[in-house]
């Protein structure tokens, strides 16, 4: 269960420094994009002893790896995995890249050791990737796919907007895709950071698609996302006085009740059950 | 000589006992000193200060208001030393790297003995490398007016910039082309110099409206182009972070203030001007705003920030003793919230009544923070002079609850030590320390930390925020000074709280 996701560049030290300190659920070490060429071998030395210094507590360890096509994919995938990484982010993801990468990693676990299954998170990235999302959702591996609509939209030849008009359906195919076997929905990034409205509008949309998580490329984003995110206050006060009233009714054999007026039953209870359980997991309960 | 805090004091000077040892001690004042003469002799720099009977030992006196663009004490000491003086004191209440000519003075003998509250730029190379014949004395800014009122200080002339004199010589800070605002580290100056000058470049028949410093004080004005450029005073650092990090302590602080209950209607605050203390007030706003509280006051240097505090009525009444840029001077002249105080008022710790002793808390920055608490913000880890404490000290002793805001690490150095290199406040008087990896409570202060046990606040020792500085950058060698002593940093009440040793490493 994640909110925000940020994306860290992997040749950076300073940066990943302090990585760990914002407030973001989950952190990406880039080795990909955010790393030239020339720094590749550097970026992945840093982020291994960085993410094995043990100082990152209640974070999901995430990282960028290449493709699966580049020359530094099994450099990447040898020398990142261990038991100090939660996910393996692929870039250009399609069915066959993911299986693949899932068979590598069955093997570097037995050959290192690790006691944990790592995760997968594909970014949809591509027309094909697109196509195929429902299936590689499927994968046990994967945990979520993160919609990556600045190459996209470079590989379907459309204009990316701030509106994001041009996102709306592949948005909405993700969540269902992810959402059918309950994976997280991770929104692409807002790429303007210095337009607060402007992620706060963006961030918005994606929740209402249905995305639980978007990706940042700021550490001052995660806090807007988080929050877009996170029931709020009165929120999880609304979820408290429902399961209250829930559970004085089942002692009288009650499945349906009225709580200020309005009928409560099971699926409002659900969701109820949902809200304290997401407000517990993110701390928000004491806020 | 050693006093409470194990420094090293030199001879001749009082031993810092503790943050509250004023408070036994009774107050000396000695009397004003007021003008003979109503109507004002009106002249140029040249011909007031051939005047003024100059001699070598006087002490001559100017304010900060004018900031770094400050043309008055360059333009009044290059026709004093015109004169063979010699044994100068120079009382200034702030020195900026504008006031480099001088150096040529100090080092020349001229100027023998400097009293400041804050320095950095040439001056405090030239002292560092041990060009002034006395030891440098640095106050803090309630320090300056009670030394001044005490006697301690004894002004010869004062000469004081104002942007609109009268002819009676009644001045401020507010109107006129060159308005900078508050004047109120002037105030002491003008009511016990010997004599009185002040500096304009506005003379007006009768002053618009208020004025801050009384013509009954002032001897004479002296008139020239230019007291200074107006866009020059505003401080460095006047906007609100974007730094992530910086805006991670911010929240946090803020949040530990809400968790303490200290951010409710007729709460009253200070911040310093720096871009965290001002993403921390910008915090606090966003809390007030959502729950419709009302503040009574902001106080100390202000900003533009707070003049908007104030017009969307977040804050009742904004107490400035220095204006620290042009929205704050506009404001200083039109809205009547708007209050402009003297030093004395804002920090003395023998007024009857200081504002500083009514504030609930505080964000304060820092250099460097020991284990004990001990706050520098006069030098940094190689004991180079970069600043001073201005009202840092004052501050954290009069308010509820001293709030120190600061990276853990900054350029690769750890901002905890064992021993700071200088004391400018007393552990005593600081509560809490937010940093990017965490918050540590001042152990002496049991209520907070007992209030903060209920919530979701982690309290982390200062130890364990050390440690973890150390994990990330090494354990950082000690720096050395060497053992020679050129000045001192007086603390609020005029005990010497530590020494300024010359450096051995001069930063270049």
């Amino acid at each position: 269960m994640k909110r925000s996701i940020l994306f860290i560049p992997g040749n950076n030290p300073s940066m990943i420094q302090d990585s760990y300190i914002f407030e973001a659920d989950g952190i990406i070490y880039d080795l990909e994009d955010a790393v030239a060429y020339s720094e590749k071998d550097s970026a992945r030395i840093i982020v291994k002893s960085f993410i094995e210094s043990g100082l990152i507590e209640d974070k999901e360890v995430i990282v960028r790896i290449n493709d699966i096509d580049s020359e530094f994919y099994l450099d990447d995938i040898n020398v990142i995995v261990s038991n100090y990484v939660d996910t393996i982010m692929l870039p250009m993801a399609t069915e066959w890249s993911v299986r693949k990468l899932a068979t590598k990693l069955d093997e570097i676990e037995e050959k290192k050791k690790i006691a944990k299954r790592i995760k997968i998170i594909p970014i949809i990235e591509s027309g094909k990737s697109v196509l195929e999302v429902e299936k590689i959702v499927r994968h046990q591996r994967v945990s979520g796919v993160l919609l990556g609509a600045e190459d996209l939209s470079f590989d379907l030849g459309i204009i990316r907007t701030k509106e994001g008009a041009e996102i709306e359906y592949v948005r909405s195919k993700i969540v269902i895709a992810a959402k059918a076997y309950k994976k997280d929905a991770i929104d692409t990034p807002f790429t303007d950071v210095t337009d607060d409205e402007g992620l706060i509008k963006d961030t918005k949309r994606a929740k209402l698609l249905g995305m639980n998580a978007k990706a940042c490329i700021h550490p001052r984003q995660a806090r807007t996302i988080n929050k877009v995110f996170s029931p709020s206050s009165f929120d999880i006060d609304f979820a408290k006085k429902v399961l209250k009233g829930y559970e004085e009714a089942q002692k009288v054999g009650l499945g349906v009740f009225s709580l200020e007026g309005k009928m409560i039953d099971k699926p409002i209870v659900e969701r109820a059950q949902s809200v304290i359980m997401r407000a517990k997991y993110f701390k928000l309960e004491n806020e | 000589m050693e006093n409470n805090l194990k420094r090293k004091i030199p001879q001749g000077f009082k031993a810092f006992q503790n943050s509250n040892y004023y408070q036994t001690i009774k107050a000396k004042k000695v009397p004003e000193v007021l003008a003979s003469n109503k109507i004002k002799e009106v002249s140029n720099i040249k011909e007031i200060v051939e005047k003024l009977q100059l001699k070598d030992g006087m002490t001559f006196s100017f304010h900060h208001h004018l900031r770094n663009g400050d043309h008055v004490l360059n333009n009044v000491l290059a026709e004093v030393f015109k004169k063979p003086l010699k044994n100068i004191t120079i009382a200034a209440s702030s020195l900026f790297p504008v006031h480099e000519p001088l150096v040529k003075y100090i080092k020349n003998g001229q100027v023998t003995k400097l009293y400041t509250n804050y320095l950095n730029g040439p001056v405090a190379e030239t002292v560092m490398n041990g060009d002034l014949k006395e030891l440098l004395v640095m106050q803090t800014h309630g320090g300056r007016p009670r030394a001044i009122e005490a006697g301690e200080i004894v002004i010869d002339v004062a000469f004081i910039a104002a942007s609109c004199v009268d002819k009676l010589g009644n001045a401020s800070g507010k109107y006129g082309k060159n308005a900078f605002g508050s004047i109120g580290y002037a105030i002491a100056d003008a009511k016990y110099a010997k004599k009185v000058v002040l500096v304009t470049d506005n003379l007006v028949e009768e002053h618009p409206f208020d004025y801050d410093i009384d013509g009954k004080y002032v001897d004479y004005i002296a008139l020239m182009d230019e007291i200074g450029i107006q866009q020059e005073i505003v401080s460095g650092t006047t906007q609100i972070t974007r730094d992530p990090v910086g805006l991670k302590i911010a929240k946090d602080a803020a949040k530990v203030l809400d968790k303490l209950k200290l951010i409710k209607d007729g709460f009253s605050m200070q911040t310093g001007a720096g871009g965290v203390s001002l993403a921390v007030a910008n915090e606090i706003s966003m809390i007030m705003e959502e729950r419709t509280i009302t503040g009574s006051f902001v106080s100390g240097g202000i900003t533009g920030y707070f003049v908007n505090m104030l017009k969307n009525q977040l804050v009742e009444k904004l107490y400035d003793v220095q204006c620290f840029d042009l929205w704050a001077v506009y404001s200083a002249e039109n809205n009547a919230n708007h209050h402009l105080i003297s030093a004395s008022k804002y920090a003395n710790p023998f007024h009857e009544d200081p504002v500083v002793n009514k504030l609930d808390f505080a964000i304060l920055g820092a250099t460097e923070i020991d284990l004990d608490f001990n706050v520098n913000v006069t030098t940094d880890s190689y004991g180079n002079i970069i600043g001073g404490s201005g009202g840092h000290a004052d501050v954290a002793n009069g308010c509820g609850v001293t709030v120190i805001v600061t990276q853990l690490v900054k350029t690769r150095i750890p901002i905890i030590k064992e021993r700071v290199k200088t004391i400018t406040t007393p552990g005593e008087d600081v509560d809490i320390l937010v940093t990017e990896r965490g918050i540590a409570i001042n152990p002496k202060r049991v209520d907070l930390i007992e209030k903060l046990k209920e919530t979701s606040i982690v309290i982390k020792t200062i130890e364990q925020l050390r440690d973890e500085a150390h994990r990330l950058t090494g354990i950082p060698r000690e720096i050395p000074h060497s053992d020679e002593i050129i000045g001192v940093v007086e603390y609020r009440d005029g005990t010497v709280i530590d020494s300024l040793y010359k450096p051995l490493r001069m930063k270049k």
